[in-house]
């Protein structure tokens, strides 16, 4: 289990002194104009060494996103936005840091801006969190107030702003170019790439995107080393994490651990323990929505990082998990999510528009059981259809939910639908 | 889902003098000539100061950023959290209804609401005070089941404490957000796990239930007064000007920097910034067209019959002297300038909505296509 002393998050909860004066107790923006002084290079080059990778759920390599930034500017202001657009349906780690250790973030934000050649940092936070908006923007205030950020950040002679700003609820702005739409000022769709946002991407300009976790825990690296934090996880799955568990636990709980725990591990230690004990587990939705379901007898030996999940045809994800016990119906906890999907999707794209819609009604039926069994293997032909054929990865997302729900629990569904036919219950149902 | 404005609209939208500082604050974040980088959060706080978002609110928003009604329109119909009618006058209660916290129990949640707010979503309670509705997943998973009331979270909810909430908002009592069971945020029910005994004063409450209770009343209409405005990246003093972003040093935009580099002669270093986009001259353009100080026998024109001229404008000339078509008829170029650069909050309009052809038709008692349609279908009445 991570140790107190080796966290990064250390006021998770909020319970100490949130202003400056309590984050600099706990060794947050010290020496920055030191690191500043260290040059751009040298920030970017301990951020490769540390194996970071984007804490969003993609997890491409941070490091090589900033050196994506042009070396040079051509006139253009260069900036860095960061997604702070929480909204993947389980997904709540950001708010964590947003609203009781904002510190780490503004922080980061200065450092990270200043390695990728960036003027300023846009922080684009869901509208849905008003408090955690007052509370971050508060932070950044006393940051300006103390000379930490704007003209001479830190003494250094770095000039730097970190604005932030809001959206109003539409899941699609978490997704890049969505956001930078959003942060234009227009309706949230998602532009095609290329040209990626470093060539042109806020105003036109070269812009980096990066998810909150994945800025605020720059500083802690840079202060304590990228050895130090490679040190966590297993290869090419370094560092601590924000993990959170949700649904069916005794004790749910966002939680800072270390990258390549066991998913047991983290249920037992954090989560207080499945409800009904492990043996009652019936499934783990393991990073977010768009992760497909995971059946308990998967989840024994699972190792909680982007290989191990991607060895389990899953995914890592944000790393916030939904468990779910024997009583859960799986079917209508999928269904809900296609329905989010449905309700989420921007309408840009022809299948996304109409296939989440069809997805979600087929979805219906199964839950139900008042459909055919034919219908399940067409519902997985129209997910495969659907996936790979949109501008932004939503339709994908909302395609591997319903692929993963088909792949490990058909025999679920078919009995479900026999049920039925026959007005008797079947072996599954009778659990 | 097809989202539409209200049928019903007030006559008119103003930001209170707070929240009119606070907004103009937050349109200095964005660089010149991107104002309407700010619409999402000026739109939200018009919502916030009145319940819900009124046309007028819309147009008055557009307005203010420069934009064309039908940009701020589309920001509005696109984004889920815009009220575009009336909500329920003390709160409108938004449950939870995504896979975590519907396995939680939200579905019981929103029995409760049925029960004792309204049979609907977004249908108003008998005494009008409260309304409900199921959204999306609002990220507050580990605290499931939870609904969001203005601007707070509400969490770890039962059918009983979200009875006894819904009954004191009702009663004019103030609940207190946060965790219902107990909990300080987020952290596992049954004791730390992580994060014990950190440096630093122990504080009372969590980071968003801290706010909320410094306010009190967390059912109140927000008029900018709430908080003090600090917008320290305005700064000036010890810092120097306005940050590096500040008035007429803020970056350009693509399109503002390609007409500069046009303009400046090419042996400059593309580093030095060219003087950003011409800010109105000193004193005003243009010459003053004669002014009345009243109509006419005490009856103006409906000047509204022009297109582009709402009540909210029709007040502004006529506060500027202006009554009659006839007398925009007669403006000259350079009068026409002046009334440009005079226009409050809508500069440029006479000129971009062609105002003196329309006033020429309409003062020799012709109908534009504008006017005939207006009065058919009655839209200022």
């Amino acid at each position: 289990m991570l140790k107190d002393q080796d966290r990064i998050f250390t006021n998770l909860y909020g319970m100490y002194d949130r202003s400056l004066a309590g984050a600099m107790k706990r060794g947050h923006w010290d020496g920055t104009a030191g690191i500043l002084a260290n040059g751009r290079d040298w920030i970017i080059e301990q951020v490769k060494a540390s194996g970071l990778r984007g804490r969003g759920g993609a997890g491409f390599p941070t490091g090589l996103k900033w050196s994506f930034m042009p070396k040079q500017s051509d006139g253009r202001p260069h900036y860095l936005v960061i997604n702070a657009d929480e909204s993947e349906p389980a997904t709540c780690k950001d708010r964590e840091i947003m609203r009781h250790d904002p510190h780490t973030l503004v922080e980061g934000a200065l450092l990270a801006g200043f390695a990728m050649g960036a003027n300023a940092a846009y922080i684009y936070i869901r509208g849905e969190y008003v408090r955690e908006k007052e509370a971050l923007q508060a932070a950044i205030d006393e940051c300006y107030e103390a000379g930490l950020i704007g003209k001479n950040a830190c003494k250094s002679g770095v000039d730097f702003d970190v604005y932030l700003s809001h959206g109003a609820g539409a899941y699609i702005c978490g997704e890049e170019t969505a956001l930078i739409e959003s942060l234009e000022g227009k309706k949230g769709m998602p532009r095609m790439k290329p040209p990626f946002p470093a060539g042109a991407g806020l105003y036109g300009c070269p812009t980096t995107v990066n998810n909150v976790e994945s800025i605020a825990v720059v500083p802690t690296i840079l202060r304590r080393g990228a050895s130090w934090y490679a040190s966590f996880g297993r290869p090419n799955n370094t560092g601590v994490k924000l993990f959170a568990m949700s649904g069916h636990i005794n004790t749910p709980c966002v939680i800072e651990e270390s990258m390549s725990i066991s998913m047991k591990e983290l249920i037992e230690k954090h989560g207080g323990g499945v409800r009904g004990g492990w043996k009652n587990l019936k499934a783990v939705i393991p990073g977010g929505a768009s992760c497909p379901v995971l059946p308990a007898a998967l989840c024994e030996d699972a190792i909680m990082d982007y290989d191990g999940m991607r060895e389990l045809k899953s995914s890592f994800g944000t790393a916030c998990m939904i468990v779910m016990d024997q009583q859960t119906d799986i079917i209508k906890a999928i269904w809900r999510l296609s329905k989010f999907f449905k309700h989420e999707s921007c309408g840009q794209c022809t299948p996304c528009r109409e296939g989440t819609g069809w997805m979600m009604r087929v979805m219906e039926r199964l839950v139900t059981g008042e459909a055919e069994v034919e219908e399940i293997d067409m519902l997985f032909d129209v997910t495969k259809q659907v996936e790979g054929h949109t501008i932004c990865a939503l339709g994908d997302a909302a395609a591997w939910p319903i692929q993963g729900l088909i792949r490990h629990y058909r025999e679920e569904i078919e009995d479900r639908i026999k049920a039925r036919k026959t007005g008797r219950m079947g072996a599954m149902a009778a659990e | 889902m097809l989202r539409r404005l209200h049928h019903e609209q007030p006559a008119s939208f103003e930001f209170t003098p707070a929240n009119l500082a606070w907004a103009q604050a937050q349109m200095t974040k964005f660089p010149v000539g991107r104002q309407a980088s700010a619409v999402i959060p000026l739109l939200f706080r018009a919502q916030e100061q009145e319940g819900w978002l009124s046309k007028p609110a819309i147009e008055y928003v557009a307005d203010m950023l420069g934009m064309p009604y039908m940009r701020v329109l589309e920001v509005a119909t696109f984004y889920f959290m815009f009220q575009l009618a009336p909500v329920g006058s003390v709160a409108h209660i938004q449950i939870c209804g995504t896979t975590s916290c519907m396995i939680c129990g939200s579905e019981d949640l929103m029995k409760v609401c049925r029960e004792k707010i309204a049979a609907h979503p977004f249908e108003l309670s008998s005494d009008g005070k409260l309304s409900w509705e199921e959204v999306e997943c609002l990220g507050a998973c580990a605290n499931a089941p939870m609904a969001q009331i203005g601007k707070d979270y509400y969490e770890d909810l039962t059918e009983e404490n979200l009875g006894k909430i819904i009954d004191d908002l009702r009663a004019g009592k103030a609940p207190r957000p946060g965790s219902q069971v107990g909990r300080f945020s987020s952290e596992p029910a049954g004791g730390l796990t992580s994060c014990i005994d950190m440096p630093g004063d122990k504080e009372a409450a969590n980071g968003s239930v801290g706010p909320a209770l410094a306010i009190g009343d967390v059912a109140k209409k927000i008029d900018g007064t709430e908080v003090p405005l600090r917008a320290p990246w305005q700064m000036s003093g010890q810092r120097g000007a306005i940050g590096i972003m500040g008035a007429g040093q803020r970056p350009m935009s693509a399109v503002q920097q390609a007409a500069a580099a046009k303009a400046a002669p090419k042996a400059e270093a593309p580093a030095a910034a060219p003087a950003p986009a011409a800010a109105p001259a000193e004193g005003a353009k243009g010459t003053k067209p004669a002014m009345l100080t009243e109509a006419r026998d005490g009856k103006a024109d409906d000047l509204k019959m022009i297109k582009g001229v709402g009540p909210k404008l029709e007040a502004l000339l006529h506060s500027l002297g202006v009554f009659h078509f006839d007398q925009i008829a007669g403006w000259k170029a350079d009068e026409l300038a002046w009334i440009d650069d005079n226009l409050e909050g809508f500069k440029g309009r006479a000129s971009r909505d062609n105002w003196i052809e329309q006033a020429s038709k309409l003062a020799s008692g012709a109908e534009t296509e504008f006017s005939a349609r207006a009065k058919k279908d009655g839209i200022y009445e």
